[in-house]
């Protein structure tokens, strides 16, 4: 094990899967010479050149598109979306294009394509640079989605994301970029897509996380730990397609729920796991599911401390839980 | 590349007249209900598949649009198949699943139709990246009208085309029309290969002749295939039956749409032929004939096929 950093844990996974497969290549706008926005591709373009670490003009559409042109004659591309809002600009190629082209071609095609992206607030970049927009992806047939929270994480997650064979949305958290932490040596870590990690084991309440939250929700637990409350904490880590046994076996135990998120509470993921819970689990919940999400407003400039999900309200939602059994 | 030779004019005429009876065949079955959804037909532009596709190897990537049978069946579709796809049937090339306005074979460089005007231009470009990335001589051929150069995507992808100057041929068939309005309320300019001008690459306006845009093609094939960037090319043409079959053309008026269908690329050419005597008459008949019967084993294929079961419905959504 070492200790990297977020960002360093991507630049890692994207340089060894390259390193073992010639197919695969980065592009994106200022990935190469820059070495990417927030430096995720450091370095690679003087190791691979600009063959495979592909600078492009700012053309979110067309680049994507082009990626996805590229796999579907057999390469297996890296997209690098600067920040998740600027995906809206590629919304007809990931999801007219990207999400179906394998189905509406009678599976003559296959997809391999991933489109890396940074979600969420921090750094006061306002309402355009910092949305949490995974429920569109999630709500998208033929996309896989999945969230990152921790250095050990988002390498093997990404490494596994690039060889797999379906479109894959991939979505980082800019306050995390920095995070350090501990993560495997040698260039085999991989973790399944499709798998939740149970976090933290716990009794009384399921808190289940994506991204920032799942860090948030952990020291909540740590928190209420103090008060007598054990929190089990579930990170989905793929949102698309989740892992619904791992959520029900965990309300199956605790019977109380909380889905916790950044990206606003209005018809987000939490609303879906919420639902699939209610519809099939009812009887093993003992008080309402709770939901955290963003207030339903565009991100706040100045307010954005005031403006995002935290501990606070993770640990406010699984007391609610508690009161209302 | 220079001038088709005669076998070569014959085959040009022969391919022309695949596309048309083939259009007028799916007119027939989709009138009398047997297709379903929208049918956007190519009829009277039928010189650009074909004069594009016969410099294409099986190895060469073409990206179509929802009018994009001619160069599906230019660049050698199995047209059971197709018809079975038109008929929504389990055997069709997209499983039933898409219809005539996805129709790809991939084993044929066929990537598929869009139904996104614009949409499918980058996907094309992706595959001139593809072959430059492997090293190939392999071209692409991105296909579209005159509406798709007012989307963004057609800008981005010839600026990126030009940017990582990729073996991709850009061809454009204005045929006047951008849906249900005419080029003067989508473009200020007349001729759309200008256009070419501000990505650095050469813009070449043909007639919708199948010998002048064979030529021009050629040329652009060429440049492509030994690295030496995208061209667009403009094709002059004009649409005989509105934006899908069906559409009356009342924003036209009929005056206007038979001027365009007396200017006819296949019957100019057959004449051409028939005076140069390239071909004869009975040539002409026996061609009619072999046409007739394959379109019409196609159609037997089609009908005879089963629809796709609903548990088929999700069949390989994920690899």
């Amino acid at each position: 094990m070492k200790d990297i950093r977020y960002i360093f844990a991507i630049k890692e996974a994207m340089e060894e899967e390259m390193e073992r497969d010639e197919r695969v290549f980065l592009i994106g706008e200022d990935v190469g010479l820059a070495g990417g926005s927030f430096g995720a591709s450091r370095d690679l373009f003087k190791k691979f050149g600009p063959r495979r670490v592909v600078d492009t003009p700012i053309s979110e559409a067309g680049l994507t598109s082009m990626a996805a042109g590229a796999a579907s004659c057999g390469l297996r591309p890296i997209v690098e979306i600067m920040f998740m809002d600027f995906v809206t600009c590629a919304m007809d190629s990931i999801v007219n294009q990207i999400a179906k082209m394998r189905y509406m071609f009678g599976n003559q095609y296959t997809m391999p394509i991933v489109v890396r992206m940074p979600e969420g607030a921090g750094l006061n970049a306002g309402p355009q640079h910092s949305q949490c927009l995974e429920a569109w992806f999630a709500h998208v047939p033929g996309l896989k989605v999945v969230m990152a929270a921790t250095p050990y994480d988002v390498k093997g997650l990404l490494k596994s994301a690039i060889r797999d064979d379906n479109p894959v949305v991939f979505i980082e958290n800019k306050t995390l970029h920095a995070m350090k932490g501990r993560v495997p040596e040698g260039t085999d870590h991989l973790i399944p897509l499709g798998k939740a990690d149970v976090k933290r084991q716990g009794s009384d309440v399921t808190v289940v996380a994506v991204s920032r939250l799942v860090n948030e929700a952990l020291q909540a637990a740590s928190d209420l730990e103090k008060d007598g409350v054990s929190v089990e904490v579930i990170d989905l880590m793929t949102v698309q397609p989740w892992d619904k046994e791992a959520v029900f076996n965990s309300v199956g135990k605790t019977h109380r729920l909380v889905i916790a998120h950044e990206a606003v509470k209005p018809f987000g993921i939490g609303a879906e796991i919420a639902a699939t819970v209610a519809e099939e689990l009812l009887d093993e919940l003992d008080a309402p599911i709770m939901r955290v999400g963003a207030p339903f407003v565009p991100i706040h400039y100045s307010l954005e401390k005031a403006y995002v999900p935290g501990s606070r309200d993770v640990k406010n939602a699984v007391l609610a839980t508690l009161q209302r059994a | 590349m220079g001038k088709p030779g005669k076998e070569q004019m014959i085959e040009f005429y022969r391919q022309m007249l695949r596309i048309r009876r083939a259009e007028e065949k799916l007119m027939e079955v989709f009138s009398a209900g047997e297709i379903l959804g929208f049918l956007h037909v190519s009829i009277g532009q039928e010189a650009a598949p074909v004069g594009v596709c016969a410099h294409l190897r099986d190895d060469d990537y073409i990206g179509t649009t929802h009018r994009g049978h001619g160069y599906a069946i230019a660049k050698g579709i199995d047209l059971k198949r197709a018809m079975a796809e038109l008929f929504g049937r389990k055997d069709g090339y997209c499983m039933g699943r898409s219809g005539s306005m996805h129709l790809a074979d991939l084993s044929k460089g066929i990537m598929g139709a869009n139904g996104i005007v614009g949409g499918g231009i980058p996907i094309v470009t992706g595959a001139g990246f593809a072959a430059k990335y492997k090293g190939t001589d392999q071209v692409a051929v991105a296909t579209f009208g005159d509406g798709a150069t007012n989307q963004g995507t057609f800008h981005e992808s010839l600026n990126l085309a030009s940017v990582l100057n990729l073996p991709v041929i850009f061809l454009c068939e204005n045929n006047g029309w951008a849906e249900f309005s005419p080029r003067p309320v989508h473009a200020k300019i007349e001729n759309l290969a200008d256009r070419a001008a501000s990505y650095g690459m050469p813009g070449v306006i043909v007639p919708n002749d199948v010998v002048e845009i064979y030529e021009a093609c050629g040329e652009a094939v060429e440049r492509a295939r030994r690295g030496g960037g995208p061209t667009l090319i403009e094709v002059k043409c004009d649409r005989w039956y509105g934006h899908y079959v069906g559409d009356a053309q009342k924003y036209r008026g009929k005056e206007k749409v038979d001027e365009a269908m007396a200017k006819d690329c296949i019957k100019e050419f057959e004449a051409r032929l028939l005076k140069e005597k390239i071909l004869k008459p009975a040539d002409v008949e026996k061609m009619q004939a072999d046409i007739a019967a394959e379109l019409a084993e196609a159609v037997d294929f089609a009908r005879r096929c089963p629809y796709p079961e609903p548990e088929d419905m999700a069949v390989g959504l994920y690899v």
